[in-house]
This record gives C-alpha cells, structure tokens and sequence, in this order.
C-alpha cells in the first residue's frame, strides 16, 4: 500500500484558512485592535460582547475564526522558512512546530469557547 | 570507494560512489536571495504575513478568556490592548493582513481563466464579488460589534 500524502488535506486547510483570514481579520484588527483601544470608536460593554460570543453561533464562528486561520499561518509559514531560509535539514523540527502549534492552538481555541458562560 | 572513470571525451575522472545517486548539477542559493529583488522580498513579506495572523488569532483567545474570567478581567486585557507597543503591533499587523487579502483576492483571476464569448473576463470583475464578500463581511461584522 502506498503511503498516502497530507499534503492536499494541509493545503486545503492553508487555503480556507487565508479566505476566512482576508475576509474577516481585518475589520476585527481595525475594531478591537486600533479603534476601540485609540478611542476611535466606543467599544461594546462586556454584556454586549459576551452576550454575541455565548450564542451557537458566535461560538462557531469563533472556532471558524481562529481554527482555520491557525491552519493557513502553520503551513505557510513552513514554506517561509523552507524557501526563505532554506533550512531544509531542520524539515521535521519545523513541520512539528508549526502544525503542532495549529493543533495545539485549535485545542486550545475549543476549550476556550466551550467555556464561554 | 573512490573509483577512476573514463567519460565519453575520454578524460580521466575520479568518481565517488554515494548510498545514493548525485541529484545532479544544483547551483548554490544565498539564504538572503529574496533580499535582491523587490519582488522576491514582497514574496517573503507576503508569506510573513501569516505570522500577524497567528499573532491575531493569539489576541482573540486571550480576548476570549477575559471574557470568561468577567468583567474585571475583560477591563484590565481592554488595558493591556491600550499599551502602545501592543497598539503599534496591531497597526503592523493590520497592513501585514491587508496585503494578505489583496494579494489573496487578486490570486482569483489568475487562477480561473473565465471565457465569455471568445473573450477572457477582465481581471476585475473575476476579483470583484472577492472585494465584495469582503467589504459585506466587514459591515456585518462591524454592525453586530458596535450597535452593542
């Protein structure tokens, strides 16, 4: 049997991964990250946001909005520093931190919005 | 083992014989090759974009588990977001990802070759309902944050 290659899963992920971060990381980065810290704009009381994150979908769509993402950083991420740096004696060191930490970051992001009161 | 050759013009060769066959003729690269070009390092700096992204990410679920802890907690990370350092990451981090969409959505076109009547579809109008969903994306997403 031949051994069967990640690679279209991993690519796919990759591929989700950048529509969901174009589509929807810059108005959250412009809102929460520069606006509401600048004073540009009022920042929703803790009530409000709970009050959007706690329901089915908010909580799906912040599995979808930092799932995802993660998927799309780890394998790009891992041709920069193939094609960038050129370190390809370092392949299995760096395949282990960048799909490791998606994974790792994905379990995290799930208990996080499990939790959500 | 080392072992003497003789090739095809006749010249003498010394030949190392490997585990494995040589890969063939392969010219050395500097690391720092995507430095040369502006185009290579716009490359590399699009690649890197997806750091900002993973960094992003990372704020949303600290922000997410200020939400858990209460109130108090979602205030004081409202603080650590107003610190200038964070500020001026996140302002780098914005541009990083607004060259990600563009370079994302423009990706579109060039990758389906659309014919209408004998004619290729402008560039345009195959990336545009990308500028679309991503400007409708933004007003939902906008509203339901800020009418709270």
């Amino acid at each position: 049997m031949t051994k069967r290659s990640n690679e279209p899963l991993l690519w796919l992920l990759f591929s989700v991964g950048g529509v969901v971060a174009a589509l929807l990381i810059p108005v959250h980065l412009f809102l929460f990250g520069i606006a509401f810290p600048l004073g540009w704009l009022n920042a929703p009381s803790y009530d409000a946001l709970l009050a959007l994150a706690r329901g089915p979908a908010g909580r799906v769509y912040l599995l979808v909005f930092c799932i995802l993402p993660l998927f799309h950083w780890a394998h790009r991420f891992r041709y920069t520093l193939y094609d960038g740096l050129q370190i390809k004696h370092l392949n299995e060191l760096v395949n282990t931190f960048c799909y490791g930490g998606a994974i790792v970051g994905a379990i995290v992001a799930t208990y996080l919005v499990v939790r959500i009161p | 083992m080392d072992q003497i050759s003789i090739n095809a013009v006749g010249r003498k060769e010394l030949t190392t014989y490997t585990e494995y066959p040589p890969k063939g003729y392969r010219v050395r690269i500097s690391t720092y090759w995507w430095l040369g070009r502006w185009a290579y390092l716009k490359f590399i700096l699009r690649e890197l974009s997806s750091v900002l992204v993973a960094w992003f990410v990372i704020e949303t679920l600290l922000q997410v588990n200020a939400l858990i802890a209460g109130p108090g907690a979602y205030q004081d990370f409202q603080g650590f977001l107003r610190n200038p350092v964070v500020i001026a990451l996140n302002i780098i981090s914005f541009f990083f990802i607004l060259f990600h969409a563009i370079t994302w959505f423009n990706l579109a076109p060039k990758a389906m070759a659309i014919r209408l009547g004998g004619k290729r579809v402008p560039a345009i109008l195959i990336a545009l309902p990308n500028y679309a969903a991503w400007l409708l994306a933004s007003v939902i997403v906008g509203w339901l944050v800020l009418r709270g």
